[in-house]
């Protein structure tokens, strides 16, 4: 699914160079749950935002789905995020005037499919995550585990082949986490390739494979036998 | 652009964003309200001044004869000029180019009465170009005409005064007056913005006058009131035309500086039109810097807006908003906010001007302060394009902006 080939990326600091990544290999079958650890500074997030076309890589190759990605400019890898990838972020990054069925439709908002399809769809996957009857409420009247929930839903309303969190439990205490870990082994089990950035241990061994990252280089690769979130 | 999708995606954003949809629609009615009320007021003054310095018409010339100071062909120094109905009528034809109307002017003083009233008056011998001259406003009835003069009618046109004096309440319309033993017509009363003096006149045709004056065809004083678009120029040059060609007529010496005296408001139109220029510029001044203002205003608040919501466009794009997609929303509901606030800001302007009307007249000077609409229109579509332009900026920006930078909770 994923196929990365000596990717490189470094940041530049005013006269210093800055380089983060250095020389990733990485493949990425269809169906598994990856954890990417390491931590702060060792470019696991840089890894992540390469993969979410949130940035460009400096130098190596990048395949998603056979689809080589390169030459990017902002309309193709936003059409690109929106067909390929679906995001959920640490701090939710949710719409916060939007209640959280528009929150989940907006995806499929920029894929134009009609009105009606799109409340049809996004309810569905609300279901899906158990917040149905939460559909007209505001982020703001939802708890951080909900509002995680929400922002799953939204990633996966404009079936992705790649799930993508950003340390999706780092704003949640440990029973929600489980929860929220839980859900995520669910959509996993139904086919989805999913990749979590996480510092934290027993978030990383809730995945099939754990990789860990140091200094911009892949420490260790290995599978992991997934232990069950609840 | 039309597509309902995002109209109802805008509606959504304006109706959950109150505050910033009030600051944004906010700015730009104030910035319009402001400038249509200043700008109305300022007309307004436009408007008293006119109606201060146009009681006469300034395009007039009055031609008075006088005493000749040298000998010249054979005729003595300090010889009488006189004129009379033929030099009128050489006048009309051979200026006729620059000729919007004339009048002789013969004055004197007479006794006029109304059953046990009377009292005296001046009573001014004229042709009906003399109303367009004095700005004689008919109040009822009509003003001499060709008809009264042609047929030398005993008709009087009398001024609001005279009829308050005389006939107490009466309208005096139709009515005869007695004047020098005989009796005259009232066929008309007017008013005249020049005050209580010009208002105790009575006109009546110059040939009348002339008839009862032992039927003689002397004038005292030509009136003239020449084109108003020859200019000050034109204006100087048709004086000296007139001044040579009378000279000429009357023999008298072209370099005597007597005997023909011709008297032009040229000058003073010149003046008052450097005036008007002047309160025009400062008119315009004020318009142009309220309109700045409320460029500025809107400029920063589309910044703000912007800036606001950086991370909810972050959000868009992590989902696949494209950059124009974005750009697009932020400017449509930017230019629907303003034109609709713009439109209220212009229509309560108006309404504003509307309620004022003349109260302000007595004490600031101002009379029937108006905006003419197109401006008013230009003035709005001009904020609105600097909204949607200030608006553009900090949109590009943000559309070109990384979502992860955005997004960053820092």
């Amino acid at each position: 699914m994923i196929k990365i080939k000596d990717l490189h990326k470094s940041y530049k600091m005013g006269s210093n160079s800055l380089h983060v990544l250095k020389g990733i290999d990485f493949e990425v079958e269809e169906g598994e749950l990856v954890a990417i650890m390491g931590s702060s500074g060792s470019g696991k997030s840089t890894l992540l935002n390469i993969l979410g076309m949130l940035d460009l890589l400096d130098k190596g190759t990048y395949d998603l789905d056979g689809v080589p990605i390169k030459d990017l400019d902002e309309t193709k890898a936003a059409n690109y995020r929106n067909k390929f990838l679906g995001f959920v972020f640490q701090s939710f990054n949710l719409i916060n005037y939007k209640t959280a069925l528009e929150n989940v439709t907006l995806p499929l908002y920029y894929q134009g499919v009609k009105r009606k399809e799109r409340e049809a769809s996004a309810l569905e996957y609300l279901d899906q995550v158990g917040l149905k009857p939460w559909a007209e409420h505001l982020p703001s009247e939802l708890s951080g585990g909900q509002k995680q929930r929400v922002a799953i839903a939204r990633a996966l309303v404009s079936q992705p082949k790649v799930l993508l969190a950003d340390e999706p439990t780092g704003a949640l205490d440990s029973n929600t986490s489980k929860e929220v870990m839980a859900l995520i082994q669910d959509i996993n089990k139904n086919g989805k390739t999913i990749l979590i950035v996480t510092h934290e241990e027993d978030i990383a061994k809730m995945c099939s494979r754990i990789v860990r990252l140091k200094d911009g280089v892949i420490m260790e690769d290995k599978k992991n036998k997934m232990i069950k979130a609840i | 652009m039309f597509s309902r999708d995002r109209w109802l995606e805008i509606f959504d954003s304006i109706k959950k964003n109150k505050l910033r949809t009030f600051l944004s629609g906010f700015t730009v009615a104030l910035g319009i309200l402001i400038f249509v009320v200043l700008f109305g007021f300022g007309n307004g003054l436009d408007n008293t001044f006119d109606k201060f310095f146009k009681d006469d018409a300034l395009n007039t010339m009055w031609v008075n004869p006088g005493r000749t100071s040298k000998a010249y062909m054979g005729y003595k120094a300090n010889r009488r000029i006189e004129f009379d109905n033929k030099d009128l009528e050489d006048i009309t034809s051979r200026f006729a180019f620059y000729i919007d109307g004339i009048t002789p002017r013969i004055s004197e003083s007479g006794n006029i009465g109304y059953k046990l009233e009377s009292n005296n008056y001046t009573i001014r011998g004229v042709a009906p170009a003399h109303q367009k001259n004095e700005m004689t406003i008919m109040m009822k009835g009509r003003y001499i005409n060709g008809l009264d003069v042609e047929n030398k009618e005993r008709n009087v046109v009398i001024g609001r005064l005279v009829e308050q004096d005389l006939f107490k309440g009466e309208d005096a319309l139709g009515k005869f007056v007695s004047g020098g033993g005989r009796s005259w017509k009232v066929v008309g009363v007017f008013q005249d913005d020049g005050g209580d003096r010009e208002e105790r006149i009575v006109y009546t045709p110059y040939t009348t006058l002339q008839l009862i004056q032992k039927n003689t065809d002397k004038i005292e004083q030509i009136i003239i009131l020449y084109k108003p678009e020859l200019g000050y120029g034109g204006a100087v040059a048709f004086e000296n035309q007139l001044r040579k060609y009378l000279k000429q007529k009357k023999y008298i010496d072209p370099t005597d500086r007597r005997g023909i005296e011709v008297r032009e408001n040229a000058s003073d139109l010149k003046q008052n039109d450097q005036f008007k220029t002047a309160l025009s510029s400062i008119i315009l001044f004020v318009g142009i810097g309220t309109l700045l203002a409320g460029i500025i205003g809107i400029s920063n608040i589309m910044v703000f807006v912007v800036k606001e919501r950086t991370k909810e466009l972050g959000i868009r794009k992590a989902i696949g908003a494209t950059p124009s997609s974005i750009i697009g929303m932020i400017l449509q509901e930017a230019i629907f906010i303003t034109s609709i606030s713009g439109y209220v800001g212009l229509l309560a302007g108006i309404g504003i001007l509307k309620l004022v009307g003349n109260t302000l007249e007595e004490d600031y000077y101002i009379t029937d302060p108006y905006v003419d609409l197109n401006t008013g229109i230009a003035a709005t579509l001009l904020l609105i394009g600097f909204g949607a332009f200030a608006g553009y900026l900090p949109a590009k920006r943000a559309a070109r902006i990384k979502p992860i930078e955005a997004l960053t909770d820092k």
